[in-house]
């Protein structure tokens, strides 16, 4: 037990020693959510509506003027022929665009119906239908200005309509950064890991002493729980850091325990770093090593976890195979606790599979150590 | 009369508080053979490092081929040669193709290049491995290839850090006939070692002690100088004051 | 001049000869391309919904059949319960709760409107959004219908058919999608994670190349020679530039036998683009390399380099979406500025007037960063 005292003594020294090492472990992330909360959403606003209205009158006026004021769009262009949106699309000047075809007020008041064409740019196919929905409630909600001032006989000679009531259950200021910053909290703690796993490495193979620690007294496991044990400590304070930007940067929720919150992000890290050491424990090429760890951990954290990507969105292979990513139960786990509040009797499940993935990586690294002593 | 090729005076380099080359100074002719030597650590790479350009001095100066170290070192470049301590020629290129990237870069033409490595690659032996994967040669022969990219432009002067490291008694000896013989073709042969006997085969020597020369000039003369039987002798001399505590 | 041309084949000769590279640059990028094409989408499919229908009369069983026979939804669950579709949204099974008023029918015989309610599972992020968008169509066509049953008198307009009605002021809207007529997100990715394969090819075998020289010891006897470090820098970076420009080919083969990507546009000026823009992520390469001493450290620090560029480079996640201050940083981003010419040139068969601002962003990028790179290479340490 002391042998093991004595390796994590010298561990801690060594982190301890290494001042700049420590401020980017600790710093990096705290920057990378910032940079990334802000960058990774999925928000529209300000779309850049250009409109075609070559003969305006109050009517067009007044729908253009509810379009200003929606909020969500920003009138960029006037254009008078529909031509002149082409080059405006092409180098993206334009989201969007209403077309109005001439004498719209005069249809209107005939009782014809006057022709609205909207434009939109569905590259993005997603962000297509959203802005087609918005405008189209734009223009739908002047259509029931209009019909209410119609009489009631009027109306009943008008449509039936079907009202969507629409309640964001979890998000209600449908903030996107309140789903990704859950999930940017397991992708920066991957590379969090990931660095230090490097480091670890490279400072054993610098000084040469894993051959000697492999000789001494200390068990495998304990060699393990040594090289684990400082970094988990630093893995946790990057975690508490990055909770702490998330509800005050980003004034992400925790409607649910810190407590459990933590302490899964702790369970997270020591899966991460156990899949470290594994990586370092079989491969001893240095450039292999190198390249598997960041190519088997971050991009599939990024991909696979859900943390952008819906899983469900998925096809089915992929789906099953982001079941072995650990990030993609953190994330759940992580977004459960802090926008819907749930404890851990909804969460056990994905613990447990961490935690199996845990025991199960570490019981690997301790067999792989073992293998290189005989 | 011949010219002298290389010229250094009170050359120092210091790394923070510690000073690797304390002030220096020797002169080189054309055609000699210049025994640079000292124990490991003395500071010969330090100061060979400085005089070939991969290095900036702390002060002093320095002249190689008549041209200044700190403002024309690119020109200096083109009439030298250099083999490293360390090995740094490309492992998974064959001799051959060593050869020709360097002959190439110093302007040879592929005719001189053809004919030039084959004449290299006869005399040292290494005919039968030109195309194999540099890799898989033994010690001694990547020695004797990185010595022949060395000279392979028949530079002025070369510069060869420790080249007998580490090879057998034979490679030896075919190494400094090989000096001998570019010496004798006009080449300064500028070689640091650590293997104090190989001093009698230089023209005259220098001995670095912790950044410092102690000791320059024809070993016969150095000898008689000291009265000591062996430059061996002689270093050990100059030396140990350092390492002996005062009595 | 020469001299570069000796460097040159010696690199290609290395670049061949090192089968890890070649597994690098020929495996790795397009398995990543099949894997990342396919998980990369917000493509909505079979939401599970739960409809709660307290109304339980024909015209609300009209409307979950429209539901479910959509295409979009998959419904999990009819109890007529609140509690357990609520159940469902807090444990994450269900999407979105329809829950159709218990006086539906009547309130539309009575007077041609009822509300129903909509409840998304917020943590869904966008997809929450979208499902109630197709849900929202859903019950507008559902509305559609029920007028031509119960008020015939209303004579709903075909398209393109005017129908004149007295009285009552409509507006007839038509929408058009441009770019992306099948809706396919891949189409949108796959352009985007070409580039950021590229990206990886240049800025990270340029990196590591010449850090594995310092570390190996070759890059001194290089520097005793009167090779220039303009020559020099030309000589290794160009076997990449190609190999890059071939890595975009490789891509955009199997983007097109696999996904069948559209490619509107002109593909030499893509490729021009390209040109350029592999000059700048060489040039970054080029100056991590200057920056540390062995391949590891070149690996780390151009990793994160490249994840933080893909990541705010639009590629995942639309630029304007993004924070005003953090959008205004993009443009020093070059990768966002390739994407961008990328999707235009190929979804929208844009031309040079249109991608003339990225593209001159681009091409300072490459002058500033190879000057920089240049000026940092030191033949002589101080």
């Amino acid at each position: 037990m002391s042998a093991l005292k004595g390796l994590l003594q010298k561990e801690a020294f060594h982190i301890l020693r290494d001042r700049r090492t420590l401020i980017v472990l600790i710093a990096l992330p705290v920057v990378q959510v910032v940079l990334f909360g802000f960058a990774i959403r999925t928000d529209i606003d300000g779309v850049r509506l250009a409109v075609v209205d070559s003969a305006p009158d109050y009517a067009t006026m007044a729908l253009r003027d509810r379009f200003a004021s929606a909020g969500v769009f920003r009138t960029v262009s006037v254009v008078a022929r529909t031509a002149d949106l082409e080059p405006l699309f092409q180098n993206g000047q334009a989201q969007q665009a209403i077309v109005f075809k001439p004498g719209f007020a005069a249809d209107l008041a005939r009782g014809e119906p006057a022709q609205i064409l909207i434009v939109t740019d569905a590259t993005e196919p997603n962000t297509g239908s959203l802005l087609q929905a918005y405008a189209q409630a734009v223009i739908d909600g002047y259509q029931r200005e209009l019909s209410a001032s119609a009489t009631p006989s009027v109306a009943r000679a008008s449509r039936i309509v079907i009202a969507p009531d629409v309640r964001v259950r979890f998000n209600p200021t449908r903030a996107s950064s309140n789903l990704f910053v859950p999930g940017l909290m397991a992708f920066v703690l991957t590379i969090v890991s990931s660095m230090m796993t490097a480091i670890s490495i490279t400072r054993e193979k610098e000084t040469g002493t894993m051959e000697a620690m492999l000789v001494s007294p200390l068990r495998p496991l304990e060699i393990i729980v040594g090289k684990v044990a400082p970094y988990l400590v630093i893995g946790f304070v990057s975690a508490i850091a990055i909770i702490v930007e998330a509800r005050l940067v980003f004034r992400v929720p925790l409607r649910g325990s810190l407590l459990l919150l933590l302490f899964e992000a702790a369970l997270f890290i020591l899966v991460s770093l156990s899949l470290g050491i594994l990586v370092s424990a079989r491969t001893s090429s240095q450039r292999l090593a190198m390249m598997a760890a960041l190519l088997g951990t971050m991009l599939p954290n990024v991909l696979l976890s859900g943390f952008i990507f819906p899983v469900e969105s998925m096809p089915w292979l992929l789906r099953i195979l982001s079941n072995i990513v650990p990030g993609r139960w953190f994330v759940a786990i992580a977004r459960g606790i802090m926008l819907k509040g749930v404890g851990l009797a909804y969460v056990w499940q994905e613990t447990l599979i961490l935690g199996v993935m845990a025991a199960v990586l570490l019981a690997a690294s301790v067999h792989s150590f073992k293998e290189r002593l005989e | 009369m011949s010219d002298v090729t290389i010229e250094v005076k009170d050359l120092t380099r210091r790394f923070g508080d510690f000073t690797a080359v304390d002030r220096i100074s020797f002169e080189v002719k054309a055609g000699e053979v210049f025994g640079f030597l000292g124990a490991n650590g003395a500071g010969k790479t330090t100061a060979i490092r400085m005089l070939i350009g991969l290095l900036e001095p702390s002060g002093g100066t320095a002249r190689i081929a008549g041209h200044d170290i700190y403002t024309e070192s690119e020109a200096i470049k083109q009439s030298i040669g250099y083999m490293s301590q360390r090995f740094s020629l490309y492992e998974d290129l064959t001799p051959r193709e060593n050869i020709r990237l360097y002959g190439g870069i110093y302007g040879l033409t592929r005719k001189q290049i053809r004919e030039r490595s084959d004449r290299v690659l006869a005399r040292l032996g290494l005919a039968g491995v030109a195309d194999d994967a540099v890799r898989r040669l033994p010690l001694g022969w990547r020695q004797k290839l990185a010595f022949s990219v060395a000279l392979i432009h028949e530079p002025r002067i070369a510069f060869l850090d420790e080249p007998t490291s580490g090879v057998d008694p034979i490679t030896r000896r075919q190494f400094w006939e090989l000096i001998y013989e570019a010496a004798s073709a006009g080449t300064t042969v500028l070689v640091s070692t650590h293997y104090m006997d190989e001093a009698e085969y230089c023209d005259r020597i220098s001995i670095m002690v912790s950044g410092r020369i102690a000791a320059i000039g024809a070993p016969a003369d150095l000898k008689r100088q000291f009265g000591v039987n062996s430059i061996d002798e002689l270093f050990v001399r100059l030396a140990r004051p350092q390492s002996e505590t005062p009595a | 001049m020469r001299r570069i041309l000796f460097l040159a084949q010696a690199e290609v000769l290395h670049i061949v000869r090192d089968r890890i590279l070649v597994a690098q640059i020929l495996v790795v990028p397009i398995v990543q391309l099949l894997i990342l094409s396919n998980a990369a989408t917000f493509q909505i499919r079979n939401t599970s919904i739960h409809i709660v229908d307290l109304d339980r009369t024909s015209t609300s069983r009209g409307l979950a059949s429209h539901l479910a026979a959509s295409g979009h939804f998959q419904i999990v669950g009819t109890a007529p319960s609140l509690d357990a579709a609520n159940e469902g949204l807090l444990d994450g099974t269900v999407t979105m709760v329809v829950v159709i008023p218990h006086d539906f029918e009547a309130s539309l015989v009575r007077t041609g409107v009822a509300p129903v309610e909509l409840s998304v599972n917020g943590e869904k992020g966008s997809a929450a959004g979208i499902v109630q968008a197709y849900a929202s169509r859903v019950l507008a066509d559902y509305a559609g219908e029920l007028t031509a049953r119960l008020r015939p008198n209303v004579i709903t307009a075909k398209a393109g058919m005017p129908i004149p009605l007295r009285g009552v002021p409509r507006i007839d809207v038509r929408v058009r999608g441009r770019y992306n007529p099948t809706l396919n997100y891949r189409h949108y990715m796959v352009p985007g994670i070409l580039v950021a394969l590229v990206t990886m090819i240049g800025t990270l075998l340029s990196a590591q190349n010449i850090a594995r020289e310092k570390e190996l010891g070759t890059l001194e006897q290089l520097n005793v020679t009167p090779i220039r470090r303009g020559e020099f820098i030309t000589a290794k970076l160009l076997p990449f530039w190609v190999l890059g420009l071939l890595e975009l080919s490789l891509g955009l083969i199997v983007g097109k036998l696999v996904f069948d990507i559209p490619m509107v546009g002109s593909l030499l000026l893509l490729y021009g683009a390209a040109a350029v823009y592999l000059a700048v992520a060489l040039g970054i390469g080029l100056w991590i390399s200057t920056l540390v001493e062995t391949q590891q450290q070149a690996m780390f620090v151009t990793f994160f380099i490249v994840i933080i560029y893909l990541l705010m480079s639009g590629l995942f996640t639309p630029i304007d979406s993004m924070a005003p201050w953090v959008q205004a940083l993009s443009q020093i981003n070059p990768v966002r500025h390739f994407v961008t010419i990328s999707r235009a040139i190929l979804m929208k068969g844009a031309g040079p007037a249109a991608i003339v601002e990225p593209l001159s962003i681009l091409a300072l990028s490459a002058v500033v960063i190879l000057t920089l790179a240049v000026r940092q290479y030191r033949k002589r340490l101080a």
